[in-house]
């Protein structure tokens, strides 16, 4: 990819009067000298299988292989069906985002977007826009260009993985990734995008990497559904026409920086934070007597 | 980890969860494992190292390792059933915790017999993102990392093998893209891995076979 930072990447898809989504679909043909409609169907193939996990999480929920998570999507779903809950269609993307991150855990097929960990989150967000608003699947494959876009540069300018940045890295990056693929999705501007962005992942800043027993489980699932809300009210945010005070690129700086800084314990190696609550000790040693 | 270049590498792979390196990585040194056996394995014992050891059951490293023995892909869902699928395909296997010394924390050792009674020894690591590499081929330090077409010969270990081989190959238009060559002990027996651009007919890896001095060539495929 020829763009250093998001904010070359927004100037050059304004200047040509195309969107984010257009502009890294094109510069992944030309990187890969292929034909656009591989790489067209490449994503789009992706996309159907985010599809797939949606429902496949939502309607025949599993216990997971450390046993510790399975059925919460489902059950968020039903509750939602009661027509009760108190955040509306955000709750929808996360009751979504959750089932995946469940499947995921139950050793179902997945995307990984960023990574395994934080695969709910952008299924999740987009499966519930595409229903709410009936967009194209064209337009939401275009989405998830921009969103990969994104993910490139965090993954140049600080990290994707759990081990290196903690979870800001992975359901933080999923997160700031989803927020700017609604905002591409709702007719947004390329800076608006960015905006959305930074607002996102200000907000998941030193989120440390602390599965318990090691599994991606507990907190992985649930940080998959709370990263979907996260994205969208970002979105949100920044539709409203709310600017980050820090540009997105500096904010992406800062969480690799805090990622250098954190103790290995957050790091996702299960010696500190909720892997080491009493809780998670004894979670951690009842599953690993099982070997 | 490598530098991550494509909209692919951020959006994808697409896989069976819950880990990529604990699982996907598992299933690609599984089959990196079947390739280099070159035949059907009828039985293994498997030593996991490091956090292979400790949290390979809850992330179905087992599972993993085994299914790509059977050369299922990656994202393929009965990743899951693999013990059964072992059952029906004759195959016995083993896991054992292992220190392997000084080596990465996902770390794997395969003792594997095929159905022919031949029999390999294989280390490997996955490195994260999915991305392996294989260390150890029968006791030959190597460094292979599945992303391209290999040769793996052994041979003698005499001036003008290894040009004779990169002559076959040039001859029929392949490009060498990484080459490596490792030996026990000088004038004895060598290994050579070349990784190629292009994929490599069965009649060049035959002519190759029919070299003076090779002992063994296995061509394994990108997994």
């Amino acid at each position: 990819m020829e763009w250093s930072s998001l904010a070359e990447m927004a100037a050059c898809a304004e200047e040509q009067g195309i969107s984010l989504g257009r502009l890294v679909f094109l510069g992944e043909v030309q990187d890969t000298e292929g034909q656009e409609r591989s790489v067209y169907e490449r994503m789009s193939k992706s996309w159907q299988v985010m599809k797939e996990a949606v429902q496949e999480g939502l309607n025949n929920p599993s216990k997971s292989r450390g046993g510790m998570i399975g059925g919460e999507g489902h059950k968020l779903a039903a509750y939602l069906k009661k027509g009760r809950s108190l955040s509306g269609d955000v709750l929808d993307a996360v009751s979504r985002a959750l089932a995946v991150a469940e499947l995921n855990a139950a050793m179902g097929k997945i995307v990984a977007a960023p990574t395994a960990g934080s695969c709910g989150i952008i299924p999740g967000v987009l499966t519930m826009l595409q229903e709410k608003l009936n967009l194209s699947d064209e337009a939401v494959i275009y989405a998830l260009f921009a969103a990969s876009g994104i993910g490139l540069i965090i993954a140049q300018r600080a990290s994707l993985s759990g081990a290196q940045g903690g979870c800001q890295a992975e359901c933080g990056s999923a997160a700031a990734m989803a927020a700017a693929a609604v905002v591409e999705l709702a007719g947004g501007t390329p800076f608006q995008v960015l905006d959305a962005v930074a607002i996102s992942m200000k907000n998941n800043l030193g989120l440390v990497c602390d599965p318990v027993a090691g599994l991606v489980e507990v907190p992985c699932a649930k940080r998959n559904a709370l990263g979907a809300a996260n994205a969208l009210v970002a979105a949100d945010m920044a539709l409203a026409g709310i600017v980050s005070v820090i540009p997105a690129d500096e904010v992406i700086g800062a969480m690799g920086e805090i990622g250098r800084t954190m103790p290995e314990a957050l790091r996702e190696t299960a010696q500190g934070g909720l892997a080491r609550t009493p809780t998670g000790l004894k979670l951690a040693k009842k599953f690993l007597s099982l070997e | 980890m490598a530098k991550y270049m494509s909209c692919f590498d951020i959006i994808g792979p697409i896989m069976v969860g819950p880990s990529s390196s604990h699982t996907a990585g598992a299933v690609r040194l599984g089959k990196m494992a079947r390739y280099l056996l070159g035949e059907n394995p009828r039985k293994t014992d498997i030593f996991l190292h490091g956090s292979f050891r400790e949290t390979y059951r809850g992330h179905g490293t087992d599972l993993a390792l085994i299914a790509g023995l059977l050369g299922l892909e990656t994202d393929d869902t009965r990743i899951k059933e693999s013990f059964r699928l072992a059952k029906e395909a004759s195959l016995d296997f083993s896991f054992q915790p292992a220190d392997l010394g000084d080596v990465h924390p996902n770390t794997v050792r395969f003792l594997l017999e095929g159905e022919t009674g031949y029999r390999l020894e294989m280390q490997g690591s996955s490195t994260g993102g999915g991305n392996i590499v294989v260390t150890e081929i029968n006791g030959f330090p190597v460094e292979l990392y599945g992303n391209f077409e290999t040769i793996i010969t052994t041979h003698r270990d005499v001036p003008g093998v290894i040009a004779q081989v990169t002559q076959v190959l040039s001859r029929h238009g392949i490009n060498i893209a990484f080459m490596r060559v490792a030996r026990k002990n000088k004038g004895k027996m060598a290994s050579m891995m070349i990784e190629t651009d292009q994929s490599i007919p069965q009649e060049v890896l035959e002519e190759i076979k029919e070299l003076p001095y090779m002992s063994s060539v296995r061509l394994v495929g990108k997994v």
